[in-house]
C-alpha cells in the first residue's frame, strides 16, 4: 500500500527547476515596481481593498506551497497557522492600545510569524513523521480542533464575534499612522516582497532542496543520511512562520479576526488557490491567488452562482491541467525555445474562442435555470450579458442553447487540428 | 441505569449510521489508496434524491431507488473522473475528490435551495416502539438499527463467502495478478466504488428524516467519517465498525452527562481559582462535556495517530 503523497519527477510540470542560491534580479524588480505603481493605476478604494486581500492571499498561498509543492505534504488545516498568527497580532495590537506601548505597527507581522512558527513547531513535532495520508489526517484533525476551540476558549478567540482592534494606536512609523488604506497597502506590499524573497531563497537553501528530495523519494533521501522527518519539520515550521505573517497582515488590514479565519473552509480555499495556480513552480501560487481573488470579487458581484463556476474550474484544472495555471504557461516554453510558438496562435484562436463562447452559453443556461427556479413569483425579467429579457419565454433558451452547442461543437471539431499544431510546435527541426 | 440504556441505543444508532458511511469509504480506500473526500456528499445526494422521489412515489420507493442512482453516479465519477486523475498521482486524486465535494454542495444548493427540505419519517414508522423508564424509543431508530445491521451482514457475507467477494478481496491486494487471471480489474474497482457510494446513499436516505436534509449535511458528517476510518485503521472493515460504535457512544454519552471540567480538576486536587473571571484559564474551568462532545473524535484521532499511527485494526505500514 503506497500512500506517499508525492509528485512525479518525470513530469516537467511537477519538477522544481534546479538552481543556485542566487536571485535572478529581473522578475523581482519588475514585481517590486508593479507593486509600487499599482495604486496609481487602480486608485479607487475598493481596488485597494481587493489588492490588499490579494497580496495577503499571495503570502499565504506561497507559504502553503512550501508544504504542498516543495515538500509534498498535503495539509487540510493550514488556515489555523495564519489564523493563530492573526489572533496573536490582534491581541498584541489591543495590548499596545491599552498600555500605550511604543511599538511600530510595521513590525507586528513579524510577531504573528513567530507565533505561527511556535505553534507549527508544537504540531510539527508529531505530525511530520510521515508525509502521506497520516500528515493530511493530523492536519485535518488539528484544524477541526482549533476551529472548535475558537468557540469554547472565549478569552483568546473572542467566541462567535471574534476579536477586533485598532491599528492606529501604534507608534507612528516615520510619521505614518496607517489611517489611510494606501499606507496599509504599502505596508502589505513591503511584507509581501520580503516574504516572497525569503521564501524563494529558502527553496534554494540545502534544506529547501532536501525538501524536494524528500518529497520525491523519502527513502533515498534517508539513505543519503538525511532525516526525512527533520527536513519535513523544518519546512513545516518555515511555512508556519510565513502563514503567521499573512495572519498579521490580515489583522492589520481588516482589524477583525473571527472563527472564519481558522475553519475548514478557509483551509480548503487556500488549497484551491494554490492548486489552481500550480504547485510545481514557485510563482504558481502567486498567479493562483491573483486569479482566485479576482474571480471571487468580480464574479461574486455578477452572479450568485460564482461558487459553482469556481468549483467547476477547479475540477477541470485537476482533471486536465494538474500543473495549474503556471504549468499551463510553462508548457509553452519549449515551443518558444524552438521558435515555433507563432504557429500555435491561429489554431488556438480557432479552438479556444469558440470554446469560450460555448462555455458562456452553458453559463447562460445555468443562470436562466437558476432564475427560473428560484426567482420571486411574477419576476420574469432577468438581465444577462447586458440584455434584459423574459426568462419564461422560449426564445432566450433557444439562443443560449444554440450558442452553447455551436461554440462547443466548433471547439470540438477544431481540437484535433490544435493538437497537431501543438505536436508540430514541440518537435525540433522539420519545416519552418 | 435506565438512562444508560437509552444512551446505549442512541449511540448505537449514531454509530451504525457512521459505519454505513465509513464501510464504503474504507473499502474504497483499500482499493485506490485514496481517501474519498466526496463520500459524505454522496450521502447528502442520497437524502435529496430520496426526498424528491418520496414526494412522488413514497418513502419506500425512495429507499430502493435513491441509493441505486447514487451508486451509478459514484461509478461514473470513478470511471470518468478519478481514473483520469489517477495517472497524476495521489495528491491530485485527493484534491479532485475535495473539489468534487465542494461542487456537489454547490449543485445541491443550486437545485434545491439553501433551506432544509421537509423530508419526514414515513407515517407507518412514526410511533413509539417501546419506552424505558419514561424515555420513549421511536420505531424509526429501531428501523435504522435493523437496516444498518442487515447491510453489514450482507456486506460481510458477500465479501467473505461468495466468489465475487473473493475476487474483490484478491483485487484489493494483488490487482496485477487478478488481472493476469483474466478478471476485469478496472471494472471491479468501478463496481466497488459504486457500491461504496450506494451505501453512503442508503445512509443518507435513512438519516435524512432524522438529522435533517440540508446543504450542510455532508460537511457536518464528512470529516467525522474520515476520523472514524483513521481511528479504525485505514482499509479495515472491522476497524471501521468498532471505531464507528466507539465514536457514536462517546459523543452520545458526553452530550447526555453534563460533566464539568471544574469538577474533574477539583476531583484531582486542583482548587478553583478565587476570581475566575480574570483568570487566564477561565474558559478551561467552565468547559463542560456537552460543549466538547463534537470535538472528542478529533482529539481521539490525533492521539491515535500519535501513538498508534496504523489505527486500532490497521496493518502496520511497510
Amino acid at each position: 500500500m503506497n500512500d506517499q503523497l508525492k509528485t512525479d519527477p518525470s513530469k516537467p510540470a511537477q519538477r522544481m527547476r534546479a538552481g543556485s542560491m542566487t536571485l535572478t534580479l529581473g522578475p523581482w524588480i519588475v514585481a517590486a515596481i508593479a507593486l509600487l505603481v499599482m495604486p496609481y493605476i487602480f486608485t479607487s478604494n475598493s481596488a485597494l481593498t481587493i489588492m490588499n486581500q490579494m497580496w495577503i492571499t499571495v503570502v499565504f498561498a506561497l507559504a502553503y506551497n512550501m508544504l504542498l509543492g516543495q515538500g509534498g505534504m498535503l495539509s487540510f488545516g493550514h488556515a489555523v497557522y495564519m489564523g493563530l498568527g492573526g489572533f496573536f497580532c490582534m491581541h498584541l495590537m489591543n495590548y499596545i492600545e491599552d498600555f500605550g506601548l511604543a511599538f511600530p505597527l510595521p513590525l507586528l507581522p513579524l510577531f504573528g510569524g513567530l507565533f505561527g512558527m511556535g505553534f507549527a513547531m508544537i504540531i510539527g513535532s508529531f505530525s511530520t513523521s510521515g508525509a502521506g495520508t497520516r500528515f493530511a489526517m493530523i492536519s485535518l484533525g488539528v484544524g477541526e480542533l482549533i476551529a472548535a476551540c475558537s468557540v469554547i476558549i472565549v478569552a483568546f478567540f473572542g467566541g462567535e464575534e471574534g476579536i477586533s482592534g485598532d491599528r492606529t494606536y501604534g507608534l507612528p512609523f516615520f510619521g505614518v499612522e496607517f489611517l489611510k488604506q494606501i499606507e496599509v497597502y504599502y505596508l502589505i506590499s513591503f511584507w509581501l516582497m520580503l516574504s516572497a524573497v525569503l521564501m524563494y531563497l529558502f527553496s534554494r537553501t540545502p534544506v529547501g532542496r532536501m525538501a524536494n528530495a524528500v518529497r520525491d523519494n523519502p527513502e533515498r533521501a534517508q539513505f543519503l543520511g538525511y532525516s526525512a522527518r527533520w527536513v519535513r519539520f523544518y519546512s513545516f515550521c518555515a511555512s508556519g512562520f510565513f502563514c503567521g505573517i499573512a495572519g498579521g497582515l490580515f489583522a492589520i488590514s481588516y482589524e477583525i479576526l473571527t472563527e472564519e479565519n481558522l475553519n475548514a473552509t478557509s483551509s480548503g480555499v487556500i488549497l484551491l488557490v494554490t492548486f489552481l495556480g500550480g504547485v510545481g513552480f514557485f510563482f504558481g501560487p502567486i498567479i493562483g491567488a491573483i486569479a482566485f481573488t479576482l474571480l471571487q470579487t468580480v464574479l461574486s458581484l455578477q452572479t450568485e452562482l460564482w461558487a459553482i463556476y469556481v468549483g467547476g474550474l477547479f475540477l477541470a484544472t485537476v482533471m486536465f491541467f494538474p500543473g495549474g495555471l503556471a504549468g499551463l504557461m510553462m508548457m509553452h516554453v519549449p515551443a518558444l525555445r524552438l521558435g515555433k510558438a507563432g504557429g500555435l496562435v491561429m489554431p488556438y484562436i480557432k479552438t479556444l474562442i469558440p470554446g469560450a463562447i460555448g462555455v458562456l452559453g452553458v453559463c447562460a443556461l445555468i443562470e436562466m435555470t437558476f432564475h427560473f427556479r428560484h426567482a420571486a413569483k411574477g419576476d420574469h425579467e432577468m438581465t444577462l450579458f447586458w440584455t434584459t429579457f423574459d426568462s419564461h419565454t422560449v426564445m432566450p433558451w433557444l439562443i443560449a442553447g444554440i450558442v452553447a452547442a455551436v461554440g462547443l461543437g466548433v471547439a470540438r471539431a477544431t481540437a484535433p487540428a490544435m493538437k497537431e499544431a501543438w505536436d508540430e510546435a514541440n518537435t525540433a527541426g522539420g519545416a519552418s | 441505569m435506565e438512562l444508560i440504556l437509552v444512551n446505549v441505543i442512541d449511540g448505537l444508532v449514531t454509530g451504525l449510521l457512521l459505519f454505513m458511511l465509513s464501510a464504503g469509504l474504507t473499502l474504497i480506500f483499500s482499493m485506490m489508496g485514496v481517501l474519498n473526500f466526496a463520500h459524505a456528499s454522496f450521502y447528502m445526494l442520497g437524502a435529496y434524491f430520496a426526498y424528491q422521489i418520496s414526494l412522488a412515489l413514497g418513502f419506500w420507493v425512495g429507499l430502493l431507488i435513491a441509493p441505486l442512482i447514487v451508486g451509478v453516479m459514484g461509478a461514473g465519477v470513478e470511471r470518468y473522473g478519478l481514473r483520469r486523475v489517477h495517472q497524476y498521482g495521489h495528491v491530485p486524486e485527493l484534491i479532485f475528490t475535495f473539489g468534487l465535494a465542494l461542487l456537489i454542495e454547490e449543485l445541491v444548493q443550486f437545485v434545491w435551495g439553501k433551506n432544509q427540505m421537509a423530508y419526514d419519517i414515513p407515517d407507518i414508522l412514526n410511533f413509539t416502539a417501546f419506552s424505558i423508564a419514561g424515555n420513549s424509543i421511536p420505531a424509526y431508530k429501531i428501523f435504522m438499527i435493523f437496516i444498518s445491521v442487515g447491510i453489514f451482514m450482507g456486506l460481510l457475507y458477500v465479501l467473505t463467502k461468495t466468489r465475487v467477494g473473493m475476487i474483490i478481496q484478491a483485487a484489493l491486494s494483488y490487482p496485477r495478478t487478478v488481472e493476469a487471471l483474466g478478471h476485469n480489474v478496472p471494472l471491479i474497482f468501478m463496481g466497488v466504488f459504486g457500491v461504496g457510494t450506494a451505501l453512503a446513499g442508503v445512509a443518507g436516505v435513512i438519516a435524512g428524516p432524522v438529522l435533517g436534509t440540508f446543504p450542510g449535511m455532508a460537511f457536518v458528517l464528512g470529516s467525522i467519517v474520515f476520523v472514524t476510518i483513521v481511528i479504525g485503521g485505514l482499509g479495515s472493515l472491522w476497524g471501521a465498525l468498532v471505531a464507528s460504535l466507539l465514536i457514536g457512544w462517546i459523543t452520545t454519552f458526553a452530550k447526555s452527562y453534563n460533566i464539568a471540567m471544574s469538577d474533574i480538576l477539583n476531583g484531582i486536587g486542583i482548587a478553583t481559582p478565587e476570581n475566575l473571571s480574570d483568570n487566564m484559564f477561565r474558559d478551561l474551568w467552565t468547559v463542560t462535556s456537552p460543549q466538547i462532545a463534537d470535538i472528542l473524535p478529533y482529539i481521539l484521532m490525533v492521539l491515535i495517530l500519535i501513538f498508534r499511527p496504523a489505527g486500532l485494526f490497521g496493518k502496520r505500514e511497510s
